[in-house]
């Protein structure tokens, strides 16, 4: 006995590296899981301030920048107005007010952000206290950025579209044929849009939006353009590259969407026992 | 070991997790060589640091970073792969007539010859751990050779260069 003993002291490193391994692996593991909340993140008060500090700092170098995006985005928001305002000597029928306001929006700014490993995650400035829930969208000016993760009180997490974990419903817009976006882990500027059937004439240069069926994302924000089709290896779908339209290195101020009927679809999704991609 | 030289490793841990954390996150060089600058302070610990503490103050440090990368428990894994290996590999590379007591295992007390000796494997043995973990089920093995290889490469640069422009020359640091 004592010899056995004995025989675990002289392992106790071993069996010490073991155990952390193990432990590393599991937070690994429950970090990964797309829809686990996990508790260390950055999200956390600390953290979050020290990043945010840091962004401070940072961001303070590309105001120019980020004044210069508002400011194409005011443009092109106001032409829009133009269309919508009724003229004044048509017949206007007013919608019913159950149609309105399906989706509401929020602004944000990226604390901490990361490009460069297969599961990245943003961190953003608002949290629960601002009304941002786990599930909303996130994106900006240029395009389609991400999914809120895990919040905290002053801050939240979300999913970079640079995430192997994130699929994302998306449609070519030409032609209105469905796939799916995930990427692949490997270049930060290109992803991957899944399962276009072979019959599908897609061609480089055709602009890939979101469906709107997965209720996260109102229907035709931008995700990027077809860059290249390739027959691929799968014997039932095309092998298709997209260029991002967002520069994930530069993006500082992003837009969180909530769906207000995110729940009931769910819900029902639920009930019906279809498993929703995000 | 002294207070002083207690005080020293605090603020050496705690300087070189800020440069990580702040500045070195999103930095990758050609795409594949990131720096893992804050794996300095593991590897200057004092040769007769090993076993229990060793392991268990690694493991905190990398989570620390971890938290603050978001990649939970990925730097936790492989930064605890290095500090189990680093007394039997410097068992292994130990000079003829062992080391001192009072030896420190950086660049101004050993030379440069075993200074890469001893960094360059362990750095490779993290960084192979930390990219397989990260890479899991969606690349393949070259994108992790190819990104352990200059990451290790890399990171031992850095640290030498940071130990010429920063360590004193005589009494460790």
């Amino acid at each position: 006995m004592l010899r056995i003993l004995q025989f675990l002291y002289s392992l106790r490193s071993f069996l010490l590296f073991v155990l952390l391994e193990v432990l590393a692996i599991g937070l690994i593991v429950s970090n990964n899981s797309p829809q686990g909340a996990a508790f260390f993140n950055s999200s956390n008060a600390v953290t979050g301030s020290v990043l945010k500090t840091r962004s401070d700092v940072v961001d303070f170098f590309s105001l120019a920048e980020a004044n210069e995006a508002l400011l194409v985005e005011n443009a092109a928001l106001l032409e829009h107005l133009k269309t919508l305002n009724s003229i004044p000597d048509s017949m206007t029928i007013q919608l019913d007010s159950a149609l309105e306001a399906q989706f509401t929006f929020k602004g944000a700014r990226i604390i901490s952000n990361s490009l460069r490993f297969s599961q990245n995650h943003i961190t953003l400035n608002k949290g629960s206290k601002d009304g941002v829930k786990p599930g909303m969208g996130v994106f900006n000016e240029e395009g389609v950025i991400g999914r809120v993760k895990s919040v905290s009180e002053n801050y939240s997490v979300a999913f970079s579209l640079l995430n192997t974990e994130l699929k994302l419903s998306s449609k070519i817009k030409s032609n209105n044929s469905f796939g799916t976006t995930k990427w692949d882990g490997k270049n930060s500027e290109k992803s991957k849009l899944l399962y276009v059937p072979r019959h599908v004439n897609a061609n480089p240069g055709d602009t890939i939006v979101t469906t709107g069926f997965s209720a996260v994302f109102p229907e035709g924000i931008i995700i990027g353009i077809i860059e290249s089709v390739d027959q691929g290896e799968d014997p039932n779908f095309l092998d298709i590259v997209i260029k991002l339209s967002t520069d994930f290195s530069k993006a500082h101020y992003v837009y969180l969407v909530e769906n207000a009927r995110l729940d009931e679809i769910d819900s029902l999704h639920m009930n019906s026992d279809i498993e929703n991609e995000f | 070991m002294n207070f002083r030289s207690l005080i020293t490793y605090v603020f050496l841990v705690i300087c070189l997790c800020l440069v990580q954390i702040l500045l070195l996150k999103n930095l990758a060089l050609f795409g594949v060589a990131f720096c893992f600058i804050y794996l300095l302070a593991i590897l200057s610990f004092p040769i007769s640091l090993r076993g229990f503490p060793l392991i268990l103050m690694s493991f905190g440090i990398g989570l620390l970073v971890d938290v603050f990368y978001d990649t939970l428990g990925l730097h936790a894994s492989a930064v605890t792969l290095l500090a189990f290996l680093r007394p039997y590999w410097l068992k292994a590379i130990s000079p003829n007539g062992g080391y001192d007591d009072a030896n420190f295992p950086t660049l101004p007390e050993m030379g440069i010859g075993w200074y890469i000796s001893y960094t360059l494997p362990l750095v490779f043995a993290f960084s192979l751990m930390f990219f397989i973990a990260d890479q899991w089920g969606t690349g393949g093995l070259f994108g992790v050779l190819n990104k352990s290889f200059f990451s290790s490469i890399f990171t031992v640069i850095m640290a030498i260069i940071v130990q010429l422009l920063f360590f004193k020359r005589r009494r460790g640091i």
